[in-house]
């Protein structure tokens, strides 16, 4: 009885990776443990490991194969007598033993895909010159480019994290950049983010420009303080002496099937707090131009990236210095029936959200908000004032969230604009949970703001 | 004292007469401002909170005294004594108190928000052990610029068992930062006694499993403080990383200016007024030394005096921050 060999993923978020190399060939016999193939992701090389006995079958996908899907069957093996029985939902355990997801692949994977395609470089880029070119780049290049580039342009900027330096980036966000830069500059700091948040608002401080980076923003929680209490406030406690010229980075919001605790989207947290600047960008353009204004701007910036944006490749334009300005937002998509607002992951879902409703005869006009603090409510009103309706979308929870701060400002500004009530898409009211189907109706979707945008223009 | 490594000597630390007298004028300085604070607080000009620092000025003065332009301090909310020894203008430092527009922060930080870049002096903090964290930073910065400046961080008793003062101790250590951690153990915490908070008492040790070198110091006298100083900042200063003086000290009031003084005795606080002081302490050292020129030290009141009353009435008289302050500094402006 043969034992189908499955692609595994490596990582929560991982849909595809290479098949770099067999360690076997068909014939051979193998033991639970022996590895068999090595795979490539964007992120990481890893071992598979065979977990039960038997002689290979069939080697079905060839060494250096590309793009294989997470879940295609790339060995069959010869189940010996004394074979555990076939079990299809775990022919092949990924080396680490943690990360199950590839049984059941995360539902936003398709939904972001989809969307970033009606994305068009066009409509996405209205600033820029005619005639500029564009190169494909993913969002985690165009994050590691921005840093390198200011790097470069100033000594006093550093990047200081967790596997930062040696290790690339743990989610390889900072890939090169110790081998440019050397370990002065790129910093491995021990797993201690209180006191390395810390050290980096005092070298702020001191003149320096640090760009802190916490492999995800679930763990700044240890490190909120600092942030908040040393690096936003003190300009004003100090009459304007002390300065705090600082990024804080990592990624931020759901991942997929990573539980309650690492998937948590801090936008309304930070943008909450003057004294900070909070971004966070959607597309590969944007993360490098706003990243770049960020370590340049004098004040302490907050940056949101959404881990399951790096894979995802964008038009990046091919502009020497290439800077997008802090508090402007940018119309997606433009239209006249209703506006929607969305940051980071969730415009993709409303660009898409966008696409079914049109077929539908309405026109959404997708505002991305790229820049939470200062909000750009300027777009915002004049939108809501063309279209006469808002929905909201984030991924967070909407008690006391970004969708209730725009929907303030709206009925406060412009209350006679307002056709219908304005809606809000947002997390559900609980802790994320970590079954597949759980999080998915907990999560906001592409769906959910279609069927918002549908009540909100009275259309059943 | 778990002295790793072999230190060069700092130097001869007998203090000349100039130098004995300059810390007693220094101290005294800070002591009659203090008490004036506390006047003044009474009175109600001054606001919220407000930590004296009546009973440690050797320690600030002492330290003060082998720093080299461009050190910077970095300390918690009982900073008025620092600030003075910097050499702030006891001016701004009072107005600050005051909240009005002469303070050094403008009258936005008060009591635990005040600053001198000029100083070196970078505040001044209200969260209990952050200071800590960000003068680690200061330290990580002075070795990224390649300057020769060492960090002075000082932080309490209390401050002594928050998280972030061993993640920085680790981190300092491994990095070999130019720090040098200045432990005031005046033995409460608000109104809990370090035998009642802390499992090992004796702070100096603190850093052992960090590989940092500690020594406890008489905080109560100027010159033992000076020397322990010295010691600490060369050991830092030639790179071999951070150091820990754990300063024995006492406040004479409460820790802030609502205390119920219920956590201590009143013959405690009076027995170690009596014995320990270190300004009476310093004046019996010049005495025997036959440096106590009278009138050198009534002088010393007369000039100390009238700072403090001037600093008190340009406190009490200069303007409230004009209401447009109430939206400055929030931001700087980004450079396009």
């Amino acid at each position: 009885m043969s034992i189908d060999i499955l692609m595994p993923a490596l990582s929560p978020t991982m849909e595809e990776g290479t098949l770099a190399k067999w360690h076997v060939a068909v014939g051979d016999v193998v033991k639970a443990g022996d590895v068999i193939a090595e795979i490539e992701t964007d992120k990481a090389t890893m071992e598979v490991e065979a977990v039960d006995e038997g002689a290979i079958e069939a080697l079905l996908v060839p060494a250096g194969t590309e793009g294989v899907k997470v879940n295609t069957v790339i060995a069959r093996l010869a189940g010996g007598a004394t074979a555990s029985p076939p079990s299809p939902a775990s022919p092949v355990l990924p080396p680490r033993g943690e990360d199950l997801s590839h049984i059941n692949p995360p539902p936003q994977g398709e939904g972001d895909r989809e969307a970033v395609e009606g994305a068009s470089p066009a409509l996405a880029d209205l600033d820029l010159p005619a005639g500029t070119i564009f190169i494909k780049q993913t969002v985690r290049d165009a994050l590691r480019d921005a840093m390198a580039e200011e790097m470069r342009r100033d000594d006093g900027v550093f990047l200081m994290g967790e596997e930062v330096a040696q290790y690339q980036g743990a989610y390889k966000v900072s890939r090169d950049l110790l081998q440019e830069f050397g370990a002065r500059r790129v910093i491995d700091t021990p797993i201690t983010e209180h006191g390395f948040a810390g050290l980096g608002v005092g070298a702020a401080m001191a003149g320096l420009k640090p760009i802190v980076e916490f492999m995800t923003w679930n763990f700044a929680m240890q490190a909120i303080d600092q942030i908040i209490n040393s690096a936003a406030k003190t300009l004003y406690m100090s009459g304007g002496q002390i300065k705090s010229s600082i990024v804080f980075r990592g990624p931020n919001g759901a991942a997929s099937r990573v539980g309650a605790q690492h998937s948590q989207d801090y936008s309304s947290w930070y943008a909450h707090v003057p004294g900070l600047k909070v971004v966070a960008p959607y597309d590969a353009a944007d993360a490098k131009g706003l990243l770049k204004a960020a370590i340049r701007d004098p004040n302490p910036v907050v940056f949101l990236e959404h881990e399951m944006l790096y894979g995802t490749e964008f038009d990046v334009p091919q502009i020497d210095d290439f800077i997008v300005p802090i508090g402007k937002a940018k119309i997606r998509r433009a239209g006249t029936h209703v506006t929607i607002t969305a940051h980071s992951r969730m415009v993709g879902l409303a660009l898409k959200a966008a696409e079914t409703l049109a077929a539908e005869g309405i026109e959404a006009e997708v505002i991305d908000l790229r820049t939470l603090r200062p909000l750009d409510h300027a777009t915002i009103l004049a939108s809501v004032r063309k279209t006469n309706r808002l929905v909201t979308a984030e991924e967070g929870w909407g008690a006391m969230g970004v969708g209730a701060e725009i929907i303030a400002r709206v009925v406060e500004h412009a209350f006679d604009d307002l056709d219908a009530p304005p809606m809000r898409v947002c997390q559900e009211d609980v802790p994320l949970p970590y079954a597949a189907n759980l999080e998915a109706l907990s999560l906001p979707t592409a769906d959910k703001i279609v069927q918002a945008v549908r009540a909100v223009c009275y259309v059943s | 004292m778990a002295r790793a490594r072999k230190i060069a000597s700092p130097g001869p630390m007998t203090s000349g007469k100039d130098e004995l007298l300059k810390f007693y004028r220094d101290m005294l300085l800070v002591r009659r401002f203090e008490e004036r604070a506390g006047q003044l607080y009474g009175m109600g000009l001054i606001g919220g909170f407000c930590h004296l620092y009546i009973g440690q000025e050797a320690i600030a003065v002492g330290m003060q005294s082998i720093q080299v332009v461009g050190d910077q301090i970095i300390t918690g909310y009982r900073d008025h004594g620092h600030m003075l020894a910097a050499g702030m203008d006891p001016r701004a430092v009072m107005a600050e108190l005051t909240g009005r527009s002469g303070g050094s922060s403008r009258g936005k930080g008060g009591s635990m928000h005040m600053f001198s870049t000029e100083a070196g002096f970078f505040g001044g903090h209200g969260i209990v052990g952050a200071q800590v964290s960000l003068g680690t930073g200061l330290a990580l910065a002075n070795q990224y610029k390649a300057n020769g400046k060492v960090a002075f961080v000082y932080f309490g008793d209390g401050a002594a068992n928050q998280g972030q003062v061993y993640e920085s101790f680790n981190m300092a250590s491994l990095w070999k930062l130019p720090v040098v951690y200045v432990v005031e153990n005046n033995q409460y915490a608000m109104g809990t006694s370090i035998e009642r908070s802390s499992s090992e008492t004796h702070l100096h040790r603190r850093g052992v499993s960090f590989n940092i070198p500690g020594e406890e110091v008489d905080g109560m006298d100027v010159e033992a403080v000076r020397e322990a100083g010295a010691r600490a900042a060369a050991f830092a200063r030639e790179g071999h990383g951070p150091y820990i003086l754990e300063m024995k000290t006492y406040r004479y009031r409460g820790h802030s200016m609502s205390d119920p003084a219920k956590y201590r005795t009143k013959e405690e606080v009076d027995t170690v007024k009596k014995t320990r002081d270190p300004i009476d302490h310093l004046r019996e050292v010049l005495e025997a030394k036959g440096w106590a020129d009278e009138a050198a030290l009534k002088a010393f009141d007369a000039e100390v005096k009238a700072i403090v009353a001037d600093a008190a009435e340009f406190a009490r008289t200069s303007p409230e921050p004009d209401p447009a302050e109430l939206y400055t500094d929030v931001y700087l402006e980004a450079a396009q």
